[in-house]
């Protein structure tokens, strides 16, 4: 029952304050909201202690959906380890979020349908985690789609949201093509779409093909990839990440819950629950392992030159969505998942923290507007400064360190003892934490450090944020630095197998979270000497020589202007997809529809109403035409049938 | 409960009768009797789903009279036939709630016209013999017209003129084709054909001829361009029944007629349906993109969406029936719902242009968020009527060819392009000009028009059950006649292989 009430305790807080919101008042909407998500949250952290630490498993019926001769789907909800790790990040972070949203949207006008959308996108969230078939996981799927559309364009005025929230569904809706294809296939292949009975079938398919697309193809590797084409579309990877920069433009708790700690990271969540397929697939697991190191290097250039605060913030979850990406591709599924819980806390926390940044100092979100802060909001410093130690994943080995510490370097040591081809994915990922390590402290350094950027005004007015917003970055806090510690022998640790149970599947020569543990000495400390070297140039950079950005960038400045401008992506985009697409159309209407299809219409109408004028003169109404030579075709059949039914007699 | 069907049917007539009774100038009195026949259709149409046996394949609440010579009066309904009499009755008491403001202009007229409208589409739906089925079919179409042409817009004679050429052909070819059908199997019946095996090479001409009048009405690419322009020309009412009902007896003729009366042509003609419906999705997805006029815009996304149903019904397996069916239902609802939410805005401003609109929803948020659920439907959203039948519809595909369902599924992509974006220039940015400033939110007549849809938009796609369970008995009975059709041309043709 508890598990019900998890799911869809935020669905009625998103009716109520979505039907009844005028009715009976923001204030009333906000405490409806936050209050069912709260208690959502403590009864995760129960489901999560029955469910993950004591190994159970349930199911629960709820209701028929779409049953098709041998199609058959219900709702209904599959509650393993997995799925409670999921329920307590999703809800924690939410109810979190709602608190703060409180304090953050205190002046919007239409705060009830903010907290509406933010509980529907919850309920949808706990939807996609907690199915057992890939039909309820895709209602999830764009169920959170629509929410963070909606989200996204939440100020409405403004036509860069706007403009924003489209390309977040529509290119979300180009990986649900490739999650759709994957479902049908597997359907094809399989006859069912339930995950149970999926996983128990798809040994029998290994090294067999199918035909698709005219090839002979293997079956489980095509369809692995198909369904990856879905996480990297909502996770923001590689090719598929051109939105989540972009959808920045939604209010910041928004990209705290969707953006960074929820959302985002169901593609991780997918390839981990549907392992007992990919497992077997080694080269689509490849595959993912390229794209999930391409991702985090990518991401983490693009990181070091941003100057919107929620920009950097951004790249940096797009690049750490590839660490977790690039965990399950080396079959390490438990560390990405790790990673997924550690950094739900300690990315919430820094985009709640940029939050309280730019609440203080009046919506201004461009960092070389700011410097010189940490004396007028010192909490938020605290807090920001904890997230980035978290992040950056300070520890010292074999001791202690920040949540990042552990489940970063988990991926990291894993990468090399996967043996990936030169190691490219042990030293993308390295490199990858150096950047971390330096965005990281650049926006620490230019958002608190040095003297002030900022205007007169909005430096002597800005100020410390109010206690809804506090209270949920001291939570994060704990998160960021605790969850680390405590949970890792869980996640990754000796008593990892019994924690997973059956939730997650590794083939039987995957031994990789055992060999992570008897890497070389060096390998464990190469992430700490690049954060290490990440921060000393970060230091050099912005405190010991502040000249030096604009010389660096003065010197190298087509590649500057490289990684400023994202790479390109979005012109390129745009020059092959979307002017196209509208040329297209318009040739087609206007060419094709209008002077092929209806200049043959046209063309021969003309020689019909020459006869028919002549035939019957009548002034105007085509429709007596058309009754007429009704008329005329219904006479000739009664006719017709009338004699030959009566000669038929006859002859008989 | 014997005759139901007619009761049914012939209600509506009895309401124009009553009517046509009325003087000119009660033009109230005329709306209301329209409205309280229209309602008691639907109130005793619903017996007929409440009555109705799930079990069987067979025809249901048969009634049979003596006719002309061979030809019988005869009605009946099975499980594909059964929900598009319910959508019919369902939707004409919102069209006429639609025209209670907008049509001012011989309303008694007006009010005629949809019900004797509404007595022949449920006629074609209820009609087991073919020529009876013929009537109603054409039939239908004189009403359309006078709506379209009296009630229309500008160009409403261009437009009626269009959609006669286009219908004319495919009217004559299928009448063409009843007429060789009687003469081999001897019989107008519909139950008695459906047991006919007509010699494959017959099959190929008779389904081409019925395929000429059942693809205009789709309409299927390249014949859609009536569509657009009936749509743009018509009052808001008859873009409902046309988007909502007309166009559905396309679909619904290829399921009664083609493939069970056909199966091997059928079977063979099958990749020529699935170009054309990868066409329709894909071209008028691209063409719905760049279009300026709301109601164009629609129209091109519905050719798209019949797209799905023509695909799914030839793949010929109890998913792509299935879903077409639930597509063409839900479509019905949605579209419908789309064209209402114009005409609330176009009685409004008296424009249908995209540009002339812009941040509505901050004086009509009630009317936003209706436009969002029916947004998200026609996108395919989960949870949302419009999901089930796309799904289904390409889940079948993949089997038949997977080549089909990449190409049919990239409409996902692009129905979320033209859709969002239609959306987003009409009721997001900011209300600035100065025509759309003292707009008022939805009234309670428009609230009661459009929440039933509203509530079975999600309704049915949360809990399509009803539906499905109507349709999978018919739909398997005819999935497995289709089937051994194939095996016996395949044993016929098998040993003259080997000789």
């Amino acid at each position: 029952m508890i598990y019900a009430a998890i799911v869809f305790l935020p669905l009625a807080g998103a009716l109520i304050a979505g039907l009844f919101g005028r009715a009976i008042g923001d204030r009333a909407s906000e405490a409806v909201t936050t209050a069912f998500l709260l208690i959502a949250a403590v009864l995760s952290w129960v489901a999560f202690f029955q469910v993950a630490l004591g190994h159970e498993t349930h199911d629960v019926q709820l209701l028929r959906w779409i049953t098709s001769g041998e199609l058959d789907v219900s709702w209904a909800l599959k509650i393993d380890t997995l799925t409670s790790v999921m329920l307590v990040v999703v809800t924690t972070v939410s109810s979190l979020v709602h608190l703060y949203s409180i304090g953050y949207m205190h002046e919007d006008p239409s705060r009830s349908r903010f907290f509406a959308y933010l509980s529907l996108f919850t309920f949808a969230m706990l939807m996609l985690v907690t199915s057992g078939n890939l039909v309820q996981m895709f209602f999830g799927w764009e169920g959170v789609g629509l929410a963070s559309y909606l989200l996204i364009g939440f100020w409405y005025q403004k036509p860069s949201a706007n403009a924003a929230a489209i390309k977040a569904f529509i290119v979300n809706r180009v990986g649900d093509f490739g999650f759709a294809l994957g479902i049908f296939g597997l359907f094809f292949v399989f006859h069912t779409v339930n995950l149970d009975a999926l996983f128990a079938a798809a040994p029998s398919a290994v090294g067999k093909t199918f035909n698709f697309a005219g090839h002979d193809v293997d079956i489980l590797t095509t369809l692995s990839l198909l369904l990856f084409v879905g996480a990297m579309g909502k996770s923001a990877q590689f090719l598929l990440h051109t939105w989540l920069p972009d959808a920045m433009e939604g209010p910041t708790p928004v990209s705290a819950l969707i953006h960074a700690a929820t959302m985002v990271t169901a593609g991780v969540f997918m390839v981990a629950r549907m392992s007992p397929i990919f497992e077997l697939a080694p080269n689509a697991l490849m595959f993912v392992t390229y794209i999930g190191a391409i991702t985090a290097f990518f991401a983490a250039t693009v990181g070091l030159v941003q100057n919107d605060i929620k920009r950097v913030i951004a790249y940096s979850t797009c690049s750490q969505l590839g660490y977790m990406f690039v965990a399950c591709g080396i079959g390490a599924y438990g560390a990405g998942i790790f990673h997924l819980f550690t950094h739900a806390f300690f990315k919430a926390l820094l985009f709640l923290g940029a939050g309280s940044v730019i609440h203080a100092m009046h919506h201004e979100q461009d960092m070389r507007a700011m410097g010189g802060l940490r004396k007028k909001i010192p909490w938020t410093f605290a807090a920001m400064l904890i997230g980035t130690l978290a992040l950056t994943g300070v520890g010292i080995p074999h001791l202690a360190g920040f949540a990042g510490f552990y489940s970063k370097d988990a991926i990291i040591e894993a990468s090399y003892a996967a043996n990936t081809p030169n190691n490219f994915a042990f030293w993308l990922l390295v490199i990858a934490a150096l950047m971390t390590s330096f965005y990281s402290w650049r926006l620490v350094f230019m958002t608190f450090y040095g003297e002030t950027r900022a205007d007169h005004h909005t430096y002597d007015h800005a100020h410390e944020s109010p206690p809804t917003m506090m209270i949920p970055l001291l939570v994060l806090s704990l998160g960021a630095v605790l969850a680390g510690i405590l949970f890792a022998p869980y996640f990754i640790g000796h008593d990892e197998t019994a924690f997973w149970g059956a939730a997650i599947f590794r083939g039987e020569h995957n031994h990789i979270l055992h060999e992570m543990h008897e890497v070389p000495g060096w390998v464990s400390y190469s992430s700490l000497i690049a954060m290490i070297a990440g921060f000393a140039i970060a230091w050099v950079y912005y405190i010991g020589a502040p000249w030096l950005p604009a010389a660096t960038a003065r010197a190298f400045r087509p590649i500057y202007l490289f990684l400023l401008n994202k790479w390109y992506f979005d012109e390129l985009y745009n020059l092959i997809f979307v002017r196209p697409a509208f040329a297209i159309g318009r040739f087609l209407w206007k060419d094709g529809d209008g002077v092929v299809i209806d200049g043959a219409i046209d063309g021969t109408a003309a020689g019909v109403v020459r006869i028919t004028d002549r035939v019957v003169k009548l002034q105007t109404g085509y429709m007596y035409h058309y009754a007429f030579a009704m008329l005329i075709g219904v006479a000739a059949i009664l006719t017709w049938l009338t004699y030959n039914g009566l000669f038929g007699g006859v002859l008989k | 409960m014997s005759n139901i069907l007619s009761v049914v049917t012939f209600l509506p007539l009895v309401g124009a009768l009553l009517i046509a009774t009325l003087n000119a100038e009660a033009k109230g009195n005329a709306r209301w009797i329209a409205l309280w026949t229209t309602l008691v259709t639907f109130a005793v149409s619903l017996l007929i789903w409440i009555n109705f046996d799930t079990n069987t394949a067979s025809f249901q609440f048969v009634e049979e009279h003596a006719w002309l010579g061979p030809l019988k009066y005869k009605m009946g309904v099975d499980g594909i036939s059964m929900l598009f009499v319910i959508l019919t009755t369902f939707l004409m008491p919102l069209c006429i709630l639609a025209s209670w403001v907008s049509v001012q202009d011989r309303v008694k007229e007006y009010m005629i016209a949809f019900l004797v409208l509404e007595t022949l589409m449920l006629g074609v739906f209820c009609a087991l013999d073919m020529v009876l089925f013929y009537l109603f079919f054409e039939g239908g179409l004189i009403p359309m017209f006078i709506i379209i042409g009296v009630w229309g817009g500008k160009r409403r004679v261009y437009a009626s003129f269009k959609f006669f050429l286009y219908t004319l052909l495919g009217s004559v070819l299928m009448l063409l084709a009843m007429m060789a059908m009687y003469w081999h199997a001897g019989t107008t019946d519909i139950p008695t054909l459906l047991q006919t095996k007509f010699p494959p090479d017959m099959q190929w001409w008779l389904w081409i001829a019925f395929f000429a009048s059942f693809a205009v009405k789709m309409p299927m690419w390249p014949v859609h361009t009536w569509l657009p322009d009936a749509h743009v020309e018509a009052p808001t009412a008859g873009s409902v029944i046309l988007a909502g009902i007309l166009l559905k007896m396309g679909g619904y003729g290829f399921l009664r007629f083609s493939l069970p009366m056909f199966p091997n042509a059928s079977a063979e003609l099958a990749s020529f349906v699935f170009t054309l419906s990868i066409v329709a999705i894909i071209y008028t997805s691209l063409v719905a993109l760049v279009q300026e006029d709301i109601k164009k815009l629609i129209a091109y996304s519905s050719v798209a969406h019949m797209g799905y149903v023509t695909m799914g019904i030839f793949t010929a397996s109890q998913q792509g029936i299935d879903g077409a069916i639930f597509q063409m239902l839900s479509h019905g609802i949605v579209s419908s719902a789309l064209f209402l939410c114009v005409g609330v805005i176009y009685d409004r401003t008296h424009t249908r242009e995209i540009a002339a609109y812009g941040g509505l929803v901050e004086r009509m948020p009630k009317y936003a968020v209706a436009f969002m659920v029916f947004t998200m439907a026609n996108v395919g959203l989960p949870g949302t009527s419009g999901f089930v039948g796309e799904f289904l519809t390409l889940l079948s595909a993949f089997k038949a060819n997977t080549w089909v369902a990449i190409l049919a599924t990239t409409g996902v992509i692009l129905s979320a392009a033209y859709a969002l974006y239609l959306y987003r220039r009409v009721i997001f940015g900011v209300l600035e000009k100065a025509s759309l400033k003292k707009l008022l939110d939805l009234s309670p007549r428009e609230i009661a028009i459009l929440a039933p849809l509203v509530l079975l938009t999600i309704f049915y796609g949360v809990y399509p059950a009803p539906v499905l369970d109507v349709t999978a008995t018919s739909v398997k009975n005819l999935v497995q006649n289709y089937q051994s059709a194939q095996g016996t041309a395949a044993a016929s043709a098998a040993p003259q292989g080997t000789q």
